[in-house]
């Protein structure tokens, strides 16, 4: 990903009004486009901005979408959690015996690449249909990433810090909280970031192919029931929850940059 | 050298007697087969279902749909990278949208885009482009960013034209970067066109793979499986080692 570098010249909340600026821009951008497009194809496909949002107030307002919308997030929670707490372990185990890492790394990063969704049949006939191959496909997506990074980061770390836990005596289980984990708290967040995108994405596929509930599903049976504010009802609700998951991490994850830097100069 | 000889050989061995495990659970009947054929099984499908012919429609549908959305979006990507470059005020605006991107999971707009676009190869096509090209957008940034000043002062010092700037100075200078970005297009291209065909479509391998799911021919499945995520493999394998090497011999010099 790009990073965005400033001059120091600029004072901080001259900084922030400009991007705030920019943003505001980004996002009349995006509602232009969408009208356009809506108005272009005359809503057989994509339902214009205004009424998509009234469309999606009434929606707001029905225990039918809720139930939809519980279903998702129940598989998307234990995903995303799943994924974070495995990986996280894994990433640790895998950067602090090297050699277990040189061995796993390449399988890991061939996974990651792979279409994943045409092993969902194969989730579906383990796990059957319903809410457990959706969370398995979810970790799937999500556990690699997650991985990784942390693997990357435990990889990257000084030696002098492991050493002195070394020295003083400190049990796996501390260092782990004491020393790796905060050292590495901004890939940490980093994978985090990924791995609650990649598992999204892997629960809401799920949900697409075969599943009579959650959000994935919704979307389908919007366009197939040829109810085209329905379905660009349930794609503007998945879009923003992602943007602003992302944007707070994103956030976060350059607040423990900049500290890490600040620490270690 | 010799430790990463020997991290391929246990890597190696781990695959293996994995696979050897589940041959034997298949074989003996601890795995019911009804869920998990046996690898030996999935090879003898995949080649049945290649020598046979019946999937060389589908191969030449799904290859030449990533094929198009690949090149559309290394040309829209690099277009908009260099676009996206040459005015910094745009590049403020387009630098959160850029670091968001990836976290909308974009193939739910693939429904959108069969409802526009009717079911066949254009919606999979934008599909891929909607996935790919931002990857080349977000390399191309960076590969024209790690351009050396001096090398431009160079060019203007030897008075080059645009073009031959471009081509002598810029490109080879970015092409590292510019090479992660088209291995991730194509992946990613790969991705979303099998994964649009998978769930909704009537050609592809994608589609045989749900075809033969949903018709409980668990044989012909695993077959076709077993193809996809080969290609996928050798093919990132490849792109991989290639950008090893390109890398390498940028290092010395």
């Amino acid at each position: 990903m790009s990073e965005l570098s400033f001059d120091n010249t600029q004072s901080l909340s001259a900084r922030r009004s400009f991007r705030a600026f920019d943003a505001i821009v980004l996002v009349l951008l995006v509602l232009v486009l969408w009208q356009a497009i809506g108005s272009w194809t005359r809503g057989v496909a994509v339902s214009p901005p205004l009424q998509t949002f009234a469309y999606l107030a009434s929606l707001l307002t029905t225990s039918m979408f809720w139930s939809h919308a519980a279903a998702t997030l129940e598989a998307f929670a234990l995903a995303f959690v799943l994924s974070a707490l495995l990986g996280l372990l894994l990433g640790l185990v895998f950067g602090v015996r090297r050699f277990a890492g040189e061995v796993a790394e390449p399988i890991l990063a061939g996974f990651y690449t792979i279409p994943k969704v045409t092993l969902y049949p194969v989730v579906l006939l383990l796990f059957g249909l319903g809410m457990s191959a959706k969370v398995a496909f979810g970790v799937m997506h999500g556990l690699v990433p997650m991985t990784l990074f942390t693997l990357g980061a435990v990889r990257n770390l000084p030696p002098v810090l492991l050493r002195t836990a070394r020295v003083l005596r400190l049990s796996p289980g501390r260092t782990m909280r004491w020393v790796l984990v905060p050292a590495c708290l901004p890939d940490i967040v980093n994978g985090l970031r990924l791995s609650f995108s990649l598992s999204l994405l892997g629960v809401l596929i799920g949900e697409m192919f075969s599943s009579q509930r959650g959000l994935g599903f919704l979307l389908v049976s919007g366009m197939a029931q040829n109810n085209v504010p329905l379905s660009t009802a349930v794609v503007t609700v998945i879009v923003v929850i992602a943007i602003v998951a992302n944007t707070l991490m994103l956030r976060v994850s350059r607040r423990f940059a900049r500290r890490a830097d600040q620490a270690a100069t | 050298m010799t430790r990463r000889h020997a991290a391929l050989l246990v890597r190696t061995a781990i695959l293996a007697s994995l696979i050897a495990l589940l041959e034997i659970g298949c074989r003996t009947g601890v795995i019911d087969t009804l869920t998990v054929i046996a690898p030996s099984d999935m090879v003898a499908s995949m080649l049945d279902q290649i020598r046979s012919g019946e999937l060389n429609a589908s191969i030449a549908t799904t290859f030449s749909t990533i094929l198009i959305a690949f090149v559309c979006a290394v040309v829209l990507g690099m277009a908009i990278g260099a676009l996206i470059h040459r005015f910094a005020r745009l590049r403020d605006v387009a630098d959160p949208l850029l670091a968001s991107y990836y976290s909308v999971p974009t193939f739910i707009f693939y429904p959108l885009l069969v409802a526009l676009l009717g079911l066949g190869k254009a919606p999979l096509v934008v599909l891929g482009i909607l996935s790919a090209s931002p990857a080349v957008v977000i390399s191309t940034l960076s590969g024209l960013d790690s351009v050396a000043p001096v090398l431009m002062k160079l060019a203007r010092v030897h008075r080059l034209t645009p073009t031959r700037t471009l081509l002598w100075i810029v490109l080879p200078a970015a092409l590292p970067h510019l090479f992660t970005g088209f291995k991730l297009a194509l992946s990613y291209a790969l991705i979303g066109v099998i994964a649009g065909e998978f769930i909704l479509s009537g050609t592809g391998l994608g589609y045989a793979i749900s075809f033969a799911y949903q018709s409980f021919d668990n044989r012909t499945m695993y077959g076709a499986m077993l193809f996809v995520l080969l290609v996928a493999v050798i093919a990132n394998g490849v792109l991989y080692v290639w950008e090893g090497r390109l890398a390498r011999r940028r290092s010395p010099g």
